[in-house]
C-alpha cells in the first residue's frame, strides 16, 4: 500500500482526534497527578493511645521538667512541664529535639567490639556478657601487674549517683584518676573555698536582682540553667531591672541587654577591679558588710586604688574611662546589684583572678547571701555510702598521685584537671593511663587542641566508651558499652547550676529502651561484681535503681511521685555566720592561695607578629557543643551566615575585613599555633575590630549525615592555658591569622 | 433576618510576640517542626528551600560598631484577614487549597487539594509559605517521632503554619465530650507559644475581650484600627493585609523595620 500525503495526514489527524476523544490522556494525567502525591513512602503516622509521661531532661545539667507525649509506645513530642520550678512550661531548643536523639541514626544499638584498626569504624556486635568479660579481662591484667592506678575515667559530671559509681569503682580498683569535664562551676566552687573558707557552690537570686552586670556570661546563650535564665530575663524586662553585658562581641545576650559594653577579650577581670576602684574611691560600697564581716579590706583597697585606676583600666580593656566610672556608679547605686562571670555557656573554667575580682565586686556591695544577690549554697551530700572496701593492690594504687596533679602541692585546691591530661600523656614515654573509661563525655571533640588530645588517646592501650552515640570518642574506642539515653533511664539531677534552692530532680524512664543498651550505672556494678573480691564487695547494690533508691532514702518517694525535691526552708546564712564554720570573715585577700597575686591577664597563645588577630569562640543555643551534639531539627535552625553547605563562617568587623581585603562570603585561611583551617567570612558590625569570632558546636567528624563534616571544630584551633592558681583551663581565645584564600 | 445568619460567636485567633523578651533561641522553630511533622534534609543551609513554618529572623539597626543593635523576630504565618477574609494567598489560589475560616480567622492549607502552582507563595509578602521540592524522608526509625495529628506532606505541595489548628480541634472535641460548648483560653495554645522559654509569645482570641491578646493589642478605632498600645505593630501594615500576628517592641527602630519601606518609596498609600 502506498502512503500518500493525503492518507498520511488523515491518519495523523484521525489518530489525534481519536486519542483526544478517548479517555486515555485524561486518565493518564489524572493518574499521574494522583501518583505524584501518593508516594507509598510518604509515611502515614499510625494512631494510638495518647498519653503524657513526666520526667526531667538531662541533656544538660539545667534540670528542666519535661512532659513527654507518647502515642502507644513511641515518643512523638517533648514539652516543658508546667509549674516546674526550673522552666515552668518553657523548654529549650535542644530539649525539644530530644526525641530525635532517641531514634537517631547515630545511636549505638548494641555493645560493640572493635575489629579493624582503631578509628577505622569496623565493629562487631557482641552480647552484654561478652562485653563485660572483655572489659574485666583487660582490667584484671592491670591488677595482676600491680598498676591499678593506670586506670582512668573521664566523666561528663562529678555529681550524681552514676558518676559517683564510676568514681567509686576506680577507688575500689585502686585508682584516683577519676576526671570530670570542667566548667565554670569548678572556678566558682574554688572562689568560694578561697574567699569564704567554706566549701559550697553558688546560687544566684536572679528573680530579685535589679541590676545584673554580666562579664561575658551568655545568660541567653546557654549559661547556667538555660530555660531558667530565659525566664529570669523576661522577668527583668517586666520589672524594668537592668542588665549590662560586657563582651567583645554582640552575642544574643548582649543584643537583649539594656547596655552592651564591648571590651578587649580576656580583660573582663580587670574591668571588675577598675569598677572596684571607683566604688571604693567614691565610698559607694556597703560599709556594714565590709567593716563588720570581711577581712583584709585595707590591703585589697590599697591594691585596687594603686593598680587599677580608671585610666589604666581603660587602657587595658578598651572601655572608655567615663563608661567605667558611670557603670561603677550605676552598679553601686542599684538596690540589689549582682555581678556574674564565666564566658559563654561556661564550658571553660576561666581565670581565677577574674572570678575573684567579680566576687569581690559582689562583696563590696554586700550582694552575698542577700536578696537579689548570690547565695553560698551548702555542698550537696545526699550521696552517703560506706567506705570502699580495699585490698592490698587497691590500697597501693590509691597511694599513687593523680596523673593530672590535681590536689598536689602544685594545685592543692583542684579536684580534677582534665585539661592537663593530653599534655602529660604526650610527654611521657609510656602513657600513665593504660586503660580509660569515658562516660557521659566526648573528650575527643570537646577538649582544647583536639589534635593533641587525639595523639594522647592513641597512646592509651585500652579505651572503653559508655556513650549512647557513635561520637568522636566512641569512634576511637576499643569497646563500646552503650548507655540508655535520657528518656530511657533513671537519673538523679542535683541542684542545677546557679539555681538558688538546694534541690534534687529525678529523671524517669518514659519509654522502654529502643536498642540493646544498658544503664551505665548497671554496667559498672556488673563489672565490679564480675571482678569480685573487695571490688565486688564495694558495690552492695543489686542494680543501679536499687542503689539510687537506697541513696536517696526518704526522698525517693517524693521524687518518684513528683520528680522534684526542694529544700523549701532553705535560707542563705546571715552574714554573721555565713562564711564557713571556722570563720565569720569574707577574705578580700585569701590566705591560702591568693588569686590576685597572679598576673593580670591570661595571655592568648601565639605571637602578635605572626598572628595579628585574636580568635574567640561564641556559644549558641542552636549549636550544642558538649557531649550532646545537634540533632537534625536543631542544626536546621542554624543561620546561613554561620553555616552554608559544609562551610563555616567566622565573624569579622568591617574595618578589619577592609584591612585584610576580605568581603562578605570570601574564603579565607585561618591559622593559629594549633591548626590551619579554611573558613568563610561574615562581615559583622557587632564585633570589636581585630577580633575574629567562630561558633562552637560545628566540625563534627562523627555522628550522622545531618551533622558530620559540617564546619570546623573551634577546639581544634585552640589550646588550654593553665590558670596559675587553679591549674584549670583559663584560655579565652588564641592569636590567629586570617588571610584571603 | 440578616442578623440571624451573623455568627456572633466567631473567633479570631491571633498572636502577640514580645520582641523585648524574645531571645532568638529558636525553640519556637523546633517546637513547630516537632509538632507538625516538618521534614528535614541532609543540608538545610539553603534557606529558600528549608521548610520552617516558624522562622526567627534577625533584624539590625544598620549602625556600625559599637552602636550596632540586633533584634530577633519570629515569623509564623500571619493569618491575614485582609478585608473581610481576602488574604493575599487565598485570593490567588486556583484550587481552593487555602481558605480563610471565618469561624476562627485561621488561614488553612489543604494539602490534598494543592497542586503546587505556588501562586500563594508569590502572593505572600511574609515568605510564610514553603514548597515541598522533595519527598519527605525520615531516617530509619525516626518516623516513630511522627505525630498522628498532622499528616506529613507529599512532594509537590505548599505548606505553612496552621496556628496548630489540630490542637484547636482536639481541644474542642475534649470540650464537647465534657459537655461544654466552648473552650478556655489555655486549652488551645500553639506549640510555639507553649514552648517559648522566655514566654514571649501570647496566643488567644482577639475577639474575646477577656483573652490576653485582646487586651494587649486593643484596636484604636480612630487610627485605622491599629493597636492603642504604642509598643505594638504589625509587619508591612501598609499593604493592608490585616495580619493577626502582632509584635511589641520598646525600640523605635524595630517598629520602623516592621513596616519597612523601599529606599525610593516616599509616599505611603492610604488605605
Amino acid at each position: 500500500m502506498k502512503i500518500d500525503r493525503r492518507s498520511f495526514l488523515s491518519l495523523v489527524a484521525g489518530g489525534a482526534a481519536g486519542t483526544a476523544l478517548s479517555p486515555l490522556p485524561w486518565k493518564l494525567i489524572d493518574d499521574s497527578s494522583i501518583w505524584t502525591q501518593n508516594w507509598p513512602w510518604t509515611p502515614v503516622p499510625t494512631d494510638g493511645e495518647s498519653n503524657y509521661v513526666d520526667s526531667v531532661c538531662t541533656l544538660c545539667p539545667g534540670g528542666c521538667g519535661i512532659s513527654v507525649r507518647k502515642i502507644d509506645n513511641r515518643v512523638v513530642k517533648i514539652e516543658g512541664k508546667k509549674d516546674h520550678p526550673v522552666n515552668n512550661g518553657g523548654i529549650c531548643i535542644l530539649g525539644l529535639a530530644g526525641l530525635q536523639l532517641l531514634y537517631s541514626p547515630s545511636r549505638i544499638k548494641s555493645p560493640l567490639k572493635r575489629t579493624g584498626k582503631r578509628g577505622e569504624g569496623k565493629w562487631k556486635e557482641i552480647s552484654w556478657n561478652q562485653a563485660v568479660s572483655e572489659i574485666t579481662e583487660k582490667l584484671s591484667q592491670l591488677r595482676e601487674k600491680n598498676i591499678p592506678e593506670t586506670l582512668a575515667c573521664i566523666s561528663g559530671s562529678a555529681q550524681g549517683v552514676e558518676s559517683n559509681l564510676f568514681k567509686r569503682f576506680l577507688e575500689a580498683f585502686g585508682s584516683q584518676n577519676f576526671m570530670s569535664v570542667p566548667s565554670i562551676q569548678n572556678s566558682y566552687d574554688m572562689t568560694i573555698e578561697l574567699m569564704h573558707g567554706a566549701k559550697g557552690s553558688v546560687g544566684f537570686d536572679f528573680e530579685n536582682t535589679d541590676f545584673l552586670l554580666s562579664f561575658g556570661s551568655g545568660i541567653l546563650d546557654g549559661w547556667g540553667s538555660p530555660a531558667h535564665m530565659f525566664k529570669a530575663n523576661s522577668g527583668w524586662k517586666t520589672n524594668k531591672s537592668k542588665m549590662v553585658q560586657v563582651e567583645s562581641r554582640l552575642s544574643k545576650t548582649a543584643a537583649k541587654a539594656d547596655k552592651w559594653i564591648p571590651i578587649n577579650p580576656g580583660t573582663e577581670g580587670i574591668l571588675a577591679l577598675g569598677l572596684g576602684h571607683v566604688i571604693i574611691k567614691k565610698s559607694l560600697h556597703n560599709k556594714d558588710f565590709v567593716n563588720n564581716f570581711s577581712s583584709d579590706f585595707n590591703q585589697f583597697k590599697k591594691d585596687v586604688i594603686d593598680r587599677y585606676t580608671p585610666d589604666k583600666v581603660a587602657d587595658i580593656t578598651g572601655v572608655d574611662k567615663s563608661v567605667i566610672i558611670n557603670l561603677a556608679k550605676e552598679f553601686a547605686g542599684a538596690s540589689k546589684p549582682l555581678a556574674i562571670c564565666g564566658r559563654g555557656q561556661g564550658d571553660i573554667p576561666g581565670s581565677l583572678k577574674e572570678f575573684g575580682a567579680v566576687h569581690a565586686l559582689n562583696a563590696l556591695m554586700g550582694s552575698i547571701n542577700s536578696k537579689g544577690g548570690m547565695f553560698i549554697m551548702p555542698e550537696q551530700n545526699y550521696i552517703q555510702w560506706d567506705e570502699v572496701k580495699a585490698d592490698a593492690i587497691s590500697s597501693a594504687g590509691m597511694k599513687k598521685d593523680r596523673v593530672d596533679e590535681a590536689g598536689s602541692v602544685k594545685f592543692p585546691h583542684s579536684k580534677s584537671l582534665l585539661n592537663r591530661l593530653s599534655g602529660i600523656i604526650n610527654s611521657s614515654k609510656e602513657s600513665p593511663v593504660q586503660a580509660l573509661f569515658v562516660t557521659g563525655a566526648n573528650p575527643l571533640y570537646t577538649m582544647s587542641d583536639t589534635g593533641q588530645a587525639r595523639k594522647s588517646f592513641d597512646k592509651i592501650p585500652f579505651i572503653a566508651s559508655f556513650s549512647s552515640f557513635m561520637d568522636e570518642t566512641a569512634h576511637q574506642a576499643d569497646l563500646i558499652l552503650p548507655n540508655h539515653i535520657f528518656l530511657e533511664r533513671y537519673e538523679d539531677v542535683p541542684t542545677p547550676p546557679g539555681f538558688a534552692v538546694p534541690s534534687i530532680f529525678l529523671a524517669k524512664p518514659v519509654i522502654e529502651p529502643v536498642f540493646n543498651t544498658k544503664h551505665s550505672g548497671d554496667a559498672i556494678i556488673k563489672i565490679a561484681k564480675t571482678l569480685g573480691g573487695s571490688i565486688g564487695e564495694s558495690f552492695p547494690w543489686t542494680c543501679y535503681e536499687n542503689c539510687l533508691k537506697k541513696t536517696l532514702g526518704d526522698k525517693w518517694g517524693t521524687l518518684l511521685n513528683q520528680g522534684v525535691w526542694m529544700d523549701k526552708n532553705f535560707k542563705p546564712s546571715t552574714w554573721a555566720n555565713a562564711f564557713g564554720e571556722s570563720s565569720t570573715q569574707f577574705y578580700f585577700v585569701p590566705k591560702s592561695a591568693d588569686p590576685f597575686s597572679g598576673p593580670d591577664l591570661i595571655n592568648a597563645e601565639g605571637d602578635q607578629k605572626s598572628y595579628p588577630q585574636i580568635l574567640i569562640s561564641y556559644d549558641s543555643m542552636r549549636l550544642a557543643n558538649g557531649f550532646i551534639a545537634d540533632p537534625p531539627f536543631v542544626i536546621k535552625t542554624v543561620s546561613d551566615t554561620v553555616l552554608k553547605g559544609k562551610d563555616i563562617f567566622v565573624e569579622l568587623n568591617p574595618d578589619t575585613a577592609r584591612e585584610l581585603g576580605l568581603h562578605e562570603g570570601d574564603y579565607a585561611n585561618l591559622s593559629t599555633l594549633k591548626a590551619k583551617v579554611k573558613v568563610r567570612v561574615h562581615i559583622f558590625n557587632g564585633i570589636k575590630p581585630g577580633v575574629i569570632a567562630m561558633p562552637t558546636g560545628l566540625g563534627h567528624t562523627a555522628y550522622d549525615k545531618y551533622l558530620a563534616e559540617k564546619g570546623i571544630n573551634y577546639n581544634k584551633l585552640i589550646g588550654s592555658v593553665e590558670d596559675p592558681v587553679s591549674g584549670l583551663d583559663a584560655a579565652w581565645g588564641i592569636r590567629a591569622k586570617l588571610a584571603k584564600a | 433576618m440578616k442578623n440571624k445568619h451573623k455568627n456572633n460567636n466567631a473567633k479570631k485567633f491571633g498572636m502577640v510576640i514580645d520582641l523585648d523578651k524574645c531571645t532568638g533561641c529558636g525553640a519556637c522553630m523546633v517546637a513547630c517542626m516537632a509538632e507538625n511533622n516538618v521534614p528535614f534534609k541532609d543540608d538545610e543551609t539553603d534557606k529558600l528551600l528549608s521548610i520552617t513554618w516558624m522562622r526567627v529572623y534577625k533584624l539590625n539597626n544598620g549602625e556600625s560598631f559599637p552602636d550596632f543593635e540586633e533584634c530577633y523576630l519570629p515569623r509564623p504565618c500571619m493569618h491575614c484577614e485582609g478585608e473581610h477574609g481576602h488574604s493575599p494567598c487565598v485570593s490567588v489560589c486556583p484550587a481552593t487549597a487555602t481558605d480563610y475560616n471565618l469561624e476562627t480567622g485561621i488561614v488553612s492549607q489543604i494539602y490534598t487539594r494543592c497542586f503546587g502552582c505556588r501562586y500563594c507563595m508569590a502572593a505572600c509578602p511574609y515568605h510564610a509559605r514553603y514548597f515541598n521540592w522533595w519527598d519527605p524522608v525520615w531516617p530509619a526509625g525516626m518516623e516513630k517521632t511522627l505525630s498522628p495529628n498532622v499528616s506529613p506532606r507529599m512532594r509537590g505541595v505548599v505548606e505553612k503554619c496552621s496556628f496548630c489548628f489540630h490542637r484547636y480541634q482536639l481541644a474542642k472535641d475534649r470540650a464537647y465530650m465534657e459537655g461544654r460548648r466552648d473552650i478556655e483560653e489555655d486549652e488551645y495554645q500553639t506549640a510555639c507559644t507553649q514552648a517559648c522559654p522566655a514566654g514571649a509569645i501570647t496566643f488567644g482570641d482577639l475577639n474575646n475581650p477577656d483573652h490576653a491578646v485582646a487586651k494587649m493589642v486593643k484596636p484604636d478605632p480612630h487610627h485605622h484600627g491599629r493597636p492603642m498600645n504604642p509598643k505594638a505593630f504589625r509587619l508591612l501594615e501598609k499593604l493592608g493585609t490585616n495580619p493577626k500576628v502582632y509584635y511589641m517592641s520598646s525600640r523605635e527602630w524595630v517598629r520602623k523595620t516592621g513596616d519597612k519601606y523601599l529606599e525610593d518609596e516616599t509616599k505611603v498609600k492610604k488605605h
